[in-house]
């Protein structure tokens, strides 16, 4: 299902853009097929893909010897240490779904698609092949969207990794069934899971602004390392400055300021006002290194 | 936009060098127009919506009053932003601490009576920093209030004889029973300690109302999408660290939407609570109920009124614990003072309980000040003061240092 999201949004991109050579629609698609597949074949990318999956795994089996005697995790008075969600994780399975993302969203996620997207362009620069790729009547622009396309792809599927992966180990080690929302209120398991899939389409599209800095940083650089290693710093730097309170006033607009927002879908009603916050400052950041990354790919000499 | 061509430069011309680095140039003009877009948004469309003050019919301050008071709301949810600076140095984790430790008691970290569902503990958080609440209210019996924390919420559901209190954080839940002939505990927020809507607040600041304050309307205001009346409440005398605490009443059913206090001294507002969103429709039914999670830990109150003897925040065990606590002076300008009996300056074993261990460390941000009653320490906040003598007197209240000199020169 990613690759049909993602085909309807080149499509809806394509016209206007095309260069004075316009391909046909069915050429890019033929194009944003064979990137799916070179950057899903990677070895590389299936590591990232497999210790994202392991992570709910370590969590559930941790939380399952924790609280193996009858203890509720967390003990007495004290409580709320750890991810969020983690204390529900033994009475509802479901649980490990919100703990295992909000575990692996401020780090992991970003991480691996750092890696993806710094090495978008700057990898097939220094692997020499970029050159070929732009001999094909493709336009610079459509392969940047074709690249972009991709990235966002592997955003939904590394979350929908983690989801999958957390919701089958939280359905094997832990009861499942009607779930309490941290509002106290009761819902069902299937609205439960329908807000689990909510959830980690949230957090795939929390993913979408990482994803437009690191392409922008993979234009900068002829070398895929230096892209994907920049990426990720800047990922680290601002998570440390978000932390720092005399910056409260800057805080707003770092990407990842409204990551956790996610966890509002929770509540009964949700709290939409930092979901929308989140999804636009998203939005913004996909559309300012968008831009960036397109002026600086358009413009620059390919020597390799 | 040809993007393909754009490596062609081989072929070109020195001219057309020039104009490619210059059409090349006008392609980074692009992001920073997004850029420039984004902030003329952020920045213009707050401005825009604020669509200016509604024309509403004249009002006197009598009639807001009385309709503040007549006010009915009897079934209405809504979202409430609470902001509170009182010029606190920022202790971070460690004023949160103290707060639940003095609010928690030694029971606390046991498996006793320190819960983290308990109410008492959970809203004396509200005294400092930035706070979303949701409240929702049907009727007398049915009342909700949630503090929405990151990831977390705690919610305090009252129904019928049932108060509940829920930590989704350490999964806790902690139960009580309010006994129907008992009255009923304050709307909105059950079994309260600490006010948390606009309303609560509103009343406390009308209690002190006589003569010398004075109680105007000036102008109107849109809140939370309302029209609303601005009651402004003005102390007369000089003195008061207070300089005007702004109420706005909602103009169609009388319910106070946003709180503000303002020092003296100018500024933020000292305490600021306001609905965001309100809708007067009745809440839906199954908000009110609650059933424990499974697994969840269940602390029982024995009683309703237990909860608040032995989590009562400091401020009020204080004044009864003291003995010889006196209040000079009226109104807005009203010290509090009592004799510790702790000569030799800050108190060590002071009434605080747990603050007495910081009490060094406390001295540090004080003033030191001399006048005719000797010398002391001025701890001041952005809304109350207090001089601690040398020979352990505390003189406190809601006015300037240099009020708190007079009155411990006066009391001499």
């Amino acid at each position: 299902m990613s690759r049909a999201d993602v085909r309807a949004e080149t499509e809806g991109a394509a016209p206007g853009r095309g260069g004075t050579r316009s391909p046909s629609p069915l050429w890019s698609l033929g194009l944003l097929r064979s990137e799916l597949l070179t950057t899903f074949r990677r070895w590389r990318t299936l590591a990232l893909l497999a210790v994202l999956a392991a992570v709910p795994v370590l969590v559930g089996i941790a939380v399952r010897i924790e609280t193996g005697d009858g203890s509720s995790l967390g003990g007495g008075g004290g409580g709320g240490e750890g991810p969020a969600f983690i204390s529900q994780i033994s009475n509802n399975g479901l649980f490990l779904v919100f703990t295992a993302l909000a575990a692996t969203l401020p780090f992991f996620l970003p991480m691996a698609v750092g890696v993806v997207a710094g090495d978008a362009i700057a990898g097939e620069a220094s692997a020499g092949t970029l050159r070929y790729l732009l001999v094909a009547p493709a336009g610079r622009t459509r392969l940047l969207l074709t690249k972009y396309a991709t990235v966002i792809a592997f955003c939904l599927a590394a979350t929908l990794v983690v989801a999958v992966s957390a919701l089958a180990v939280g359905a094997l080690l832990f009861p499942v069934g009607d779930l309490i929302t941290i509002s106290g209120t009761r819902i069902g398991y299937a609205e439960g899971l329908g807000r689990a899939l909510l959830i980690a389409l949230v957090v795939a599209a929390s993913l979408v602004g990482v994803a437009a800095l690191g392409l922008f940083v993979s234009t900068l650089t002829g070398s895929g390392i230096a892209a994907m290693a920049t990426t990720v710093g800047l990922l680290i730097t601002v998570q440390i400055l978000d932390q720092i309170p005399q910056l409260d006033a800057l805080q707003p607009y770092f990407f990842s300021h409204y990551w956790l927002s996610f966890a509002d879908l929770m509540r009964e009603p949700v709290y939409w006002d930092d979901l929308v916050k989140n999804l636009g400052l998203q939005a913004l950041y996909a559309a300012v290194f968008g831009s960036a990354a397109w002026a600086r790919f358009t413009t620059r000499d390919i020597t390799a | 936009m040809a993007p393909i061509d754009s490596d062609d430069n081989t072929t070109a011309g020195e001219g057309e060098e020039l104009r490619a680095g210059r059409r090349k140039a006008a392609r980074y003009v692009v992001p920073v127009a997004v850029m420039g877009v984004a902030a003329a948004t952020i920045g213009l469309v707050p401005a825009l919506a604020d669509s200016g003050d509604p024309d509403l019919p004249k009002i006197t301050a009598q009639q807001l009053i009385e309709k503040i008071a007549t006010s009915d709301v009897e079934q209405m949810s809504g979202t409430v932003r609470i902001n509170t600076d009182l010029g606190l140095p920022d202790l971070g984790g460690l004023e949160s601490g103290l707060l639940s430790g003095m609010s928690a008691g030694p029971g606390s970290g046991g498996d006793g009576e320190g819960s983290a569902a308990d109410p008492s503990a959970k809203l004396t958080e509200l005294v400092s920093g930035s706070h979303t609440l949701r409240v929702a209210a049907d009727g007398p019996d049915r009342q909700k209030l949630s503090l929405l924390e990151n990831a977390a919420e705690y919610s305090l559901v009252h129904n019928g004889e049932d108060v509940w209190g829920y930590d989704s954080k350490s999964n806790e839940v902690y139960h009580s029973t309010a006994p129907a002939d008992e009255g009923r505990p304050g709307r909105g927020t059950p079994d309260k300690d600490v006010p948390a809507t606009p309303k609560d607040f509103a009343e406390q600041a009308l209690k002190a109302v006589d003569d010398t304050t004075s109680v105007t309307v000036r102008g109107t205001a849109q809140v939370a999408g309302r029209d609303a009346y601005r009651l402004v409440v003005e102390p007369k005398q000089d003195g008061s660290t207070v300089s005007a605490i702004t109420v706005a009443v909602d103009a169609e059913t009388g319910l106070p939407l946003k709180f503000t206090l303002t020092p003296a001294s100018g500024g933020a507002a000292v305490v600021d609570v306001g609905f965001t969103q309100v809708s007067f429709a009745k809440p839906d039914a199954s908000t009110f109920d609650f059933t424990p999670p499974e697994g969840a830990k269940v602390t029982e109150s024995d009683t309703g009124a237990k909860a608040p003897e032995h989590g009562r925040p400091a401020g009020g065990d204080l004044a009864g614990e003291l003995e010889g606590l006196k209040v000079i002076g009226e109104g807005w300008n009203s010290i509090a003072t009592f004799d510790t009996g702790a000569r030799g300056g800050l108190p060590t074993g002071s009434p605080g309980g747990d603050l007495g261990g910081l009490g060094g460390f406390l001295g540090s941000f004080g003033d030191q000040v001399k006048g005719d009653f000797g010398s002391g320490t001025v701890f001041k906040t952005r809304l109350v003061n207090a001089l601690i003598t040398d020979d352990g007197k505390v003189y406190a209240g809601a006015v300037t240092k240099d009020a708190l000199v007079k009155a411990a020169d006066a009391a001499r």
